[in-house]
């Protein structure tokens, strides 16, 4: 009798514990995570309800969520439609943003460099070196480009944001395809290796002569100086929301299952080359319905609510239509109850 | 009657403290027992798929799955070995500075200034090296040792290619920093133990301080010596965070001793926490069995020293 009741207060103060509103768990892609960060800030405000996100790389998401230690993964490598049957998740997008190169050169502003694909796959193989390389010199014929080597900084981490720009150099160079590869983490032909988007901002802050790769966002923050690109069309685009939107535009969300679309290389004059989507993975089967149905109650709001503060960073809301396929999904696959 | 029975609770008492100790300390071998055997079972999928080879192949490529263990086992032995060249000589000097030459007064505050330098968690000497100290590296050390040493035949291959202020010279460097206090910490210690009797006598025959130092205070105090410099031989080999700022994590040998690099640990901390199940996951768990294995090697090689010292003396 008295074991019985034990077990009864037991199990009563679980379910206390499941219901009660516990912050929303989710780890993974450094990429989103300074919109992530504002729209928790805003929807705890609104709600009450607190996001607790590890912005620990997409690979890591991945894993994490894999292991069921959060309620969500998010990555920006998304999965393909078997590796999501495999582990019974759902995918889908959250938001659009823009990768940028980003570079420390002395008196050059933002947007001043010029850069194309080819050009940069060749930094990162290491066939350029230096700065006044003839190739730079011929897209930058007014800046005075110095005779400094060139320290290409990457990330050291798993990183969906690696995979968006590995994906995009491999489109341009068939050199980087053969001999590098596209994944989240692959194997470097040279320069640093840094853990983040961050650490990536960081490292290209304090090492004369860098460049790297990181989310817009990250290079607005850290008044890191960015480089103009020659997109598909052969015209040269600034990173501005316009350009990722024009690029966003492109893609057709009904094409693949589990909303799988890379966005690097779209075709359009103002399309800017590096553009991707964010996505994450939650489970169909959630072994806590009630944090999962808390989870999807702050994505709702944030589709619905987050636009303009999305915009405010620079990222691209997700179009109306393609919100109403994701939540047609959600209602679809997402076990609720 | 009454003795006999206090006599056998303070025997059982007695017994009983043996077998807590014991287990005590049986805890300790079948811990370093489990920590080998998992990591050496997380490690066979990778030992079985590339046998030996892992050992020799310098490939890192997740996406192809090719993983060799070459480029981390190189660039820890060689971060330590600088680490070592550095801070050894310059930790006895400072020791046998502050315990035979230095004047009184200022012999603790020196002293406790190491001890605190020992203190300082891994991470700070990291983001000092990231932010101070490799700038310094990128504008002046690197390229003064690339326009003098880089020319010499013969050594000059050890100092060439741009200068990008991370590497592995930057993190032997920055790890000399970080053991030189465990070197000078143990060995004042132990050149304390020596009787002053016999450093006078050395004197009172007319040796100078060095023949001193040299004759009568390293052979005296040898074992302690050794002692320390393994025990910071064995903080460099496994340091992680401080060298994963400044060593540049690139997955390549390459011969310059200014050019990047990685380490085992540093390797394992940028890796681990994305890496996919499967081979990825078993070749760093299989790094990881290495350097428990290198470790192993240089306590073993530090006691069969020691040993054998004590058998000459």
């Amino acid at each position: 009798m008295f074991m019985k009741s034990i077990i009864t207060a037991a199990a009563l103060a679980v379910t206390v514990g499941a219901a009660s509103a516990a912050d929303i768990s989710g780890a993974g892609a450094t990429f989103p995570f300074p919109i992530y960060a504002k729209w928790a800030d805003a929807y705890k405000k609104d709600t009450g309800n607190g996001l607790n996100y590890q912005s620990i790389g997409s690979g890591a998401g991945i894993k994490q969520i894999r292991a069921k230690t959060v309620t969500f993964g998010a990555t920006d490598a998304p999965l393909k439609p078997e590796e999501l049957d495999k582990d019974g998740l759902a995918q889908f997008p959250m938001v659009m943003g823009g990768i940028v190169a980003v570079i420390n050169l002395d008196g050059v502003k933002p947007g001043d460099f010029h850069i194309d694909g080819p050009t940069l796959a060749d930094i990162y193989l290491g066939k350029i070196t230096k700065w006044n390389d003839p190739k730079l010199k011929a897209l930058n014929p007014k800046l005075n480009l110095p005779d400094l080597a060139i320290v290409p900084i990457h990330r050291a981490d798993g990183s969906g944001t690696t995979f968006n720009f590995t994906y995009y150099l491999g489109e341009v160079s068939p050199d980087w395809k053969e001999k590098v590869g596209v994944a989240t983490t692959v194997d470097w032909p040279g320069g640093i290796g840094a853990k983040g988007n961050d650490g990536v901002a960081n490292n290209v802050a304090t090492t004369k002569g860098a460049i790297g790769y990181v989310e817009y966002a990250y290079a607005k923050q850290n008044k890191l100086t960015h480089a103009s690109m020659l997109n598909k069309a052969g015209k040269t685009v600034e990173p501005t929301l316009e350009a990722f939107q024009a690029a966003a535009a492109n893609a057709d969300w009904t094409k693949n299952a589990g909303f799988y679309q890379i966005l690097a290389n779209q075709p359009g004059e103002k399309s800017w080359p590096m553009t991707a989507a964010t996505f994450i993975l939650m489970y169909k089967k959630p072994v806590n319905v009630a944090a999962s149905n808390d989870a999807l109650s702050f994505f709702k709001w944030s589709y619905e609510k987050g636009g303009q503060m999305a915009a405010d960073l620079d990222y691209i809301p997700m179009p109306d239509n393609v919100v109403k396929l994701v939540e047609t999904m959600w209602a679809k696959d997402i076990a609720q109850k | 009657m009454d003795r006999a029975r206090a006599l056998g609770r303070l025997k059982f008492s007695d017994s009983g403290f043996r077998v807590m100790t014991l287990a005590s300390a049986l805890i300790v071998l079948v811990l370093l027992a489990g920590v080998a055997i998992s990591l050496f079972l997380g490690a066979w999928p990778a030992f079985r798929e590339f046998g030996v080879g892992f050992l020799f192949s310098d490939a890192w490529s997740p996406p192809r799955e090719k993983f060799g263990a070459a480029t981390a086992i190189y660039g820890t032995l060689v971060t330590s070995l600088i680490a070592m060249l550095i801070a050894v000589p310059v930790g006895l000097g400072i020791s046998v500075f502050l315990t035979e030459l230095c004047w009184l007064p200022l012999r603790r505050p020196i002293g406790v200034a190491i001890e605190l330098l020992a203190g300082i968690p891994s991470i700070i000497y990291g983001i000092w090296g990231v932010y101070y100290f490799r700038p310094v590296m990128q504008s002046y050390i690197q390229p003064f040792l690339i326009g003098t040493l880089g020319n010499i035949p013969g050594i000059g291959f050890l100092f060439q290619g741009p200068p990008f202020g991370y590497g592995v010279l930057t993190a032997g460097l920055v790890l000399a920093l970080m053991i030189l206090p465990f070197i000078t910490a143990v060995s004042r210690d132990v050149f304390d133990t020596v009787p002053p009797v016999l450093k006078e006598a050395a004197y009172g025959v007319g040796a100078t301080t060095f023949e001193v130092v040299g004759n009568i205070v390293i052979p005296y105090t040898r074992v302690g010596v050794i002692g320390g410099v393994m025990l910071a031989l064995g903080r460099a080999l496994g340091e992680t965070m401080a060298v994963t700022f400044v060593i540049g994590n690139a997955t390549k040998i390459q011969s310059s001793i200014l050019a990047q690099g990685t380490t085992i640990s540093a390797m394992i901390a940028n890796q681990f926490a994305d890496a996919d199940p499967g081979l990825f996951t078993s070749s760093l768990l299989a790094l990881g069995f290495i350097l428990f294995v290198i470790t192993f090697i240089v306590l073993a090689a530090a006691r069969w020293l020691l040993a054998s010292l004590e058998v000459k003396a």
